[in-house]
């Protein structure tokens, strides 16, 4: 579904950010993508959607090479790659549907999205998704005056009203706590298997990551350190992604597999990770 | 470490480190002083003389006097309301691209660098001078009173747009263009929430400035409130101009509560 090959990207400060990056995703395939901060996470998935342009190397969607786009197929192409991002980055002066719309820009023309006249297939869709992450009562509610929970959950459904193909997930939970985290998470996770999405999920909280992602992938200095099943995930491994630590708490014991969502949070809880 | 000893002293570092430099800028700029106030040649004999004569002038300005020149001030405020409303609509109209243009996170250098020009040389001449200048190129009379005062606009709105652009946050606007918006859809759904409140409440402000500036440009010949002021000095008919003043002090205290509340309404 989605391939990278020997993807670099140099900012113009000279700091190497990715180091020749090669990754695929399959349909379907929720991934997370864990390193320290720095490691050049948010620099690969923008890299996809060419929010950042990449140095050198490719980036195929399906056969389609992003890379070599000009920049209104490119605008065609992101409208196939839904993003999610860290502090939600709504637009904080429009109101909920008129974030959720937003999703759609790529498919309206100008005046139509000027006059906020959308198709009524993208007024029902809306409502549909607002009613999947449970925030029907609020659409006509200013994006600032929504909780932080409330806020992402707007954010996913700008997302999925693209229709995308694949979703690109920078930090969903950095600025919500716990119990929220988990939320946002599942419900990603939900979404993405009701719809096969492939997704590329940032995320620095390793046991969050463990809970939900079936693959991870370790990101260190801008290189692959670690490409693997959670349960793959031991100390040696972690040092590698993060430096030295000790990291017995942080390690998943019992297979994953066998738990429900509720029960691994019940014992994230008693081991008092976060 | 132990409290044996004697007590450690702390002084805040002086901002200039060279004891000599400091005290030197110190000396200079007190030299400086005295020297500019003992250039200013005050004859107190002139301003003793003078003091009773404020008080005549000042006194033949009551009571004002609105009726026996009304047709005149009438036509006059309503010739700077005109060249006031033009002027700021066309202004800010005009300063819309010059603003975005003028914002380094939306051009390319060329585009920037040309929007920036045209901002800097508006505000480079003050509106009196502008209105010199039209005066001189369209005849006495309200329209130059009215490029004058667009032309003024424009420097002053367009930096203001361009710096609230350039000011607001870049993850909103990131997010909008993910979602494969066209450049004029992301303008309109990214940076215009984020920077319309603040536009409004500046393009009242600048209306308050147009109207008073209007008085002034009337002075060189640009028409509006200000010729009628002059004219009603140079008769010596101060109870008039009292009136006049009176009135342009009503319409930009009105002018000022309506901003201020339209402010806190688009917040």
């Amino acid at each position: 579904m989605l391939r990278l090959h020997g993807l670099v990207k140099r900012y113009r400060t000279g700091d190497l950010a990715l180091k020749n990056i090669d990754l695929e995703v399959p349909q379907g395939q929720v991934m997370a993508l864990i390193g320290p901060s720095g490691a050049g996470k948010s620099t690969l998935i923008r890299c996809i959607n060419r929010l950042v342009e990449p140095t050198d190397g490719k980036v195929y969607l399906k056969d389609l090479e992003l890379t070599a786009l000009s920049k209104r197929a490119l605008r065609h192409a992101r409208r196939r790659m839904g993003m999610i991002f860290q502090e939600y980055a709504l637009v904080e002066r429009l109101s909920v549907m008129e974030n959720v719309l937003s999703g759609r820009l790529g498919y309206t023309g100008f005046w139509r999205s000027f006059f906020r006249r959308y198709p009524q297939a993208d007024i029902d869709e809306a409502f549909r998704l607002l009613e999947r992450v449970g925030l029907v009562d609020m659409v006509d509610k200013r994006a600032d005056e929504l909780s932080g929970g409330q806020r992402q959950r707007v954010g996913i459904a700008r997302a999925l009203i693209q229709n995308p193909e694949v979703l690109l997930v920078d930090e969903p939970t950095a600025s919500l706590d716990p119990k929220t985290s988990r939320q946002i998470m599942r419900l990603i996770c939900e979404l993405c298997e009701e719809r096969n999405l492939a997704a590329i999920i940032n995320i620095h909280d390793v046991l969050l990551a463990e809970m939900f992602a079936r693959r991870i992938v370790g990101l260190q200095l801008g290189e692959i350190v670690y490409d693997g099943p959670p349960g793959g995930l031991t100390p040696d491994a972690l040092t590698q992604i993060y430096g030295e630590e000790d990291w017995e708490a942080t390690i998943e014991k019992v297979d994953e597999e066998d738990l429900t969502d509720e029960e691994r949070a019940e014992r994230v809880r008693l081991m008092g990770g976060h | 470490m132990s409290q044996t000893g004697e007590p450690r002293t702390w002084k805040r570092p002086p901002f200039i480190q060279n004891a000599r430099l400091r005290w030197g800028l110190w000396l200079g700029a007190a030299v400086y002083l005295t020297l500019a106030f003992g250039t200013l040649e005050v004859d107190w004999g002139r301003v003793v003389e003078g003091v009773p004569r404020g008080q005549r002038f000042i006194a033949s300005f009551f009571p004002p006097d609105f009726l026996s020149r009304w047709e005149e001030i009438f036509d006059g405020i309503y010739e700077s309301l005109w060249m006031t409303v033009t002027s700021t609509v066309i202004g800010v109209a005009l300063s819309i691209p010059v603003g975005l243009g003028a914002a380094r996170n939306l051009s390319p250098t060329p585009v920037y660098l040309a929007c920036r020009a045209i901002v800097a040389l508006s505000r480079t001449f003050p509106e009196i001078i502008l209105a010199i200048f039209f005066v001189k190129l369209f005849g006495f009379g309200p329209f130059a009173g009215f490029l004058a005062l667009s032309l003024a606009t424009i420097g002053f709105y367009g930096k203001l747009l361009a710096e609230d652009i350039e000011a607001m946050d870049p993850v909103q606007a990131e997010a909008v263009k993910a979602t494969g918006a066209s450049w004029f859809q992301w303008l309109n759904y990214a940076v215009q929430p984020q920077v319309l409140p603040r536009m409004i409440g500046l393009g009242l402000y600048r209306f308050d400035i147009n109207f008073r500036e209007s008085a002034v440009v009337g002075i060189v010949g640009g028409g509006g409130i200000g010729a009628t002021l002059l004219t009603s000095f140079d008769r010596y008919e101060f109870d008039s101009a009292a009136a006049i003043l009176l009135i342009i002090i009503a319409i930009v205290m009105g002018v000022e509560y309506t901003s201020g509340f339209v402010r806190r309404w688009v917040q």
